[in-house]
């Protein structure tokens, strides 16, 4: 076992799977020479050649557009875009296409690729580059959205996805890339896309979020121990499809419900999580499913981020309220 | 080297006939057997009477809208024929003689536009990809699974539809410069067929020609008269050939013109005269190779009207087949999403199913 970072884990999950399965590619904007500009995919291009993992054009509509012409092909891209915020113009081919191909073709054609990005805030960034975009993705049937929140699941995520027989949307929150090391076994393994974490037990309410905030809610955590408040903190790790049975399980246990995330408020991924909760575990509530979340509006640039992200003294108290209601 | 010859900077348009059949480019004929050029005249034939009878029946309330392909048999039987079966062929969705050449089913051809997507599950060994309605979007697929041919060391090459109107889209340009720069073995055919519904090529580029945006790529450009399927195959089977051999991609802009609606919902009256639309019934590309066939011996108008005769009935027997398919099972609408069906997915098929077992009846 070595101690990684989430970007260390990732780099480890894609050498390793290129190195089993030569139909595996790695590309987009500087991911070749450079490997990557946060390093995702440094050495890769160095050791499996300009073939398997190269720089392209900058154009995001091509880069996903041409995995899934690869894809089709027997090919098993894996994209990079370089931050979610530039996802825009690949967007097109993501909803229409990447989504769309098994069932507009019965199954004839599938596209099995990833398309891997840096996500979420907090990393004091130029504008379009701290965007939170599960909604946007996770609404649309065909693709399943995934979150690593440390880098023993990212790596165990990232090998999923990448066998994964169907798009894989893998987004990696930028703001604890080198955050913190975690032993990670130099063996491959897979964490099941589709089933969320029980991070730690509690008995008065289930808090459920993802990604960077699985950190700062742990924080959050210890403070309200220390008042006497046991919390049930689960990592969803997939977006979509959703694990609602480890969800509404907690919550009938804990008769309360938290969803805690950095994307916007309205329409958010909280919305649907509190939806699932009230059509799954309505009687056994005792306060109303609650969200921390985001404001709905543009994430600041960083001289006024730390007002949009939460900290753990704001999801403390938000939780707490919950529990006194 | 027709590339080479037709620069499409200095005006010139590559063709092979004029619009009475007659050769005016004796020394770029193509090499094609008799048969060939009977079979590529009986898929045009065919397309055109399939695509009349698809008209005729979506006037009578039994096809559902439909977009016509009357007028541009040449620029899609032309090139697709240039193509092997190992290679892949990537539609728009105004391209129907193409397909029929590639070896898609009249049957699949008519499902789908009758509303069912088991009409774009083709045969396994018909290497096409389904219609694509997001304009340009298909011709990164087409790079993609060249690039794929590429990579795995296979000599396939890719085939890609597209009209005037789509090349103002973003995705032609990533495209074709992806295509620039990886070399990938691909060739791009424009049906430039004057009109993307009601607004004129002339409002679409600034270019003079479509074909001259290739140079701004690092590829070759060449513009042919796409209402020529002898000139079609020519220049395509080069740019093909050329893709094969390792050297890139081709663009191929073929001047043609749509003689029918944009689709059954639209009235072109409103935005082209007459007089135009007759101008180009006479450059009409059936017309032209009938007539060069029966000159030398290899049709007549006797097997014409057979021929005709033939192709509405089978064009009818087949829509029949497709009307009586009925309804898309139920189960089928929701299982094709995922490899497996997800939980909450499975959820919903099942309290629907429950409900119209419980209500409907």
């Amino acid at each position: 076992m070595a101690l990684l970072t989430v970007i260390g884990a990732i780099n480890q999950a894609l050498d390793q799977e290129m190195a089993i399965d030569k139909t595996v590619v790695v590309f987009g904007e500087d991911v070749g020479l450079e490997g990557g500009v946060f390093r995702a995919t440094v050495d890769l291009q160095k050791k499996y050649g300009k073939d398997r993992c190269f720089d392209t054009p900058l154009a995001e509509a091509a880069i996903i557009g041409a995995g899934v012409g690869m894809a089709i092909n027997g090919l098993k891209p894996v994209a990079e875009i370089q931050f979610s915020g530039f996802i825009f113009p690949g967007y097109d081919q993501i909803v229409s296409h990447v989504a769309r191909m098994r069932n507009r073709t019965r199954g004839k054609y599938t596209v099995p690729m990833v398309i891997r990005m840096p996500h979420g805030g907090g990393i004091r960034a130029l504008e379009h580059h701290s965007e939170n975009i599960e909604t946007l993705l996770a609404h649309i049937p065909g693709l399943k959205v995934v979150v690593p929140a440390t880098p023993y699941d990212a790596k165990g995520l990232m090998i999923s996805a990448i066998r994964d027989e169907d798009p894989v949307i893998f987004l990696e929150p930028s703001k604890i890339y080198r955050a913190f090391k975690q032993e990670v076994p130099e063996e491959e393994y897979t964490i099941p896309i589709g089933k969320a974490k029980i991070v730690k037990p509690g008995k008065d309410v289930t808090v459920v979020t993802w990604g960077a905030y699985v950190r700062e809610t742990e924080k959050a955590i210890k403070e309200l121990e220390e008042e006497g408040i046991s919390v049930e903190l689960i990592d969803l790790r997939t977006i979509s499809p959703i694990d609602k049975d480890t969800i509404i399980t907690s919550v009938k246990k804990t008769g309360r419900f938290v969803v805690v995330h950095e994307a916007a408020k309205s329409f958010g991924p909280g919305a649907e999580l509190m939806a699932l909760v009230n059509e799954g575990a309505f009687l056994y509530l005792e306060a109303p499913p609650t969200r921390l979340t985001g404001f709905d509006i543009t994430v600041p640039l960083p001289k006024g981020e730390h007002h949009y992200l939460l900290d753990p003294k704001r999801i403390a108290y938000g939780i707490r309220n919950v529990v006194k209601f | 080297m027709i590339a080479e010859n037709y620069n499409p900077l200095e005006g010139k348009m590559f063709g092979v006939l004029d619009k009475d059949g007659n050769v005016i480019n004796e020394g770029f004929v193509p090499e094609v057997s008799n048969e060939k050029l009977i079979e590529f005249y009986k898929t045009m034939l065919l397309t055109r009477c399939a695509d009349n009878k698809a008209l005729q029946l979506q006037r009578q309330g039994r096809m559902l809208t439909y977009a016509p392909n009357t007028g541009q048999e040449a620029a899609q039987v032309g090139s697709a024929g240039a193509i092997e079966e190992r290679d892949w062929l990537v539609p728009a969705f105004r391209d129907l003689g193409a397909w029929l050449t590639k070896g898609v089913t009249l049957e699949q051809v008519y499902l789908y536009w009758y509303g069912n997507e088991f009409g774009s599950k083709f045969d396994d060994s018909v290497k096409m990809l389904p219609v694509a309605v997001p304009i340009a979007t298909q011709l990164n697929h087409a790079v993609g699974i060249a690039m794929a041919s590429k990579i795995k060391g296979e000599d396939e090459v890719t085939i890609a539809y597209i009209g005037d109107g789509g090349t103002s889209e973003g995705d032609f340009h990533e495209a074709l410069n992806f295509a620039g720069v990886f070399s990938s073995p691909v060739v791009f055919i424009v049906q430039n067929n004057q009109y993307a519904i009601s607004v004129s090529r002339t409002i679409q580029t600034m270019s003079k020609t479509i074909a001259q945006k290739a140079v701004a790529y690092g590829i070759p450009g060449v513009q042919v008269d796409g209402n020529d399927v002898l000139a079609m195959y020519a220049a395509t089977k080069e740019a093909v050939d050329r893709a094969r051999r390792g050297e890139g991609p081709t663009l191929i802009e073929a001047l043609t013109y749509r003689l029918g609606a944009h689709t059954t919902s639209d009235d072109p009256t409103r935005y082209r005269e007459d007089r135009e639309v007759e101008e180009w019934k006479e450059k009409d590309p059936i017309k032209r190779f009938k007539k060069y066939l029966i000159d030398r011996g290899l049709w007549s108008e006797e097997k014409d009207n057979a021929q005709i005769e033939e192709f509405e009935n089978y064009a009818l027997e087949t829509f029949k087949v497709v009307e009586n398919s009925g309804e898309t099972k139920l189960e089928d609408i929701f299982k094709y999403h995922y490899k497996e069906m997800p939980k909450h997915l499975q959820e919903q098929y099942e309290e629907y199913k429950a409900y119209l077992e419980r209500e409907v009846k």
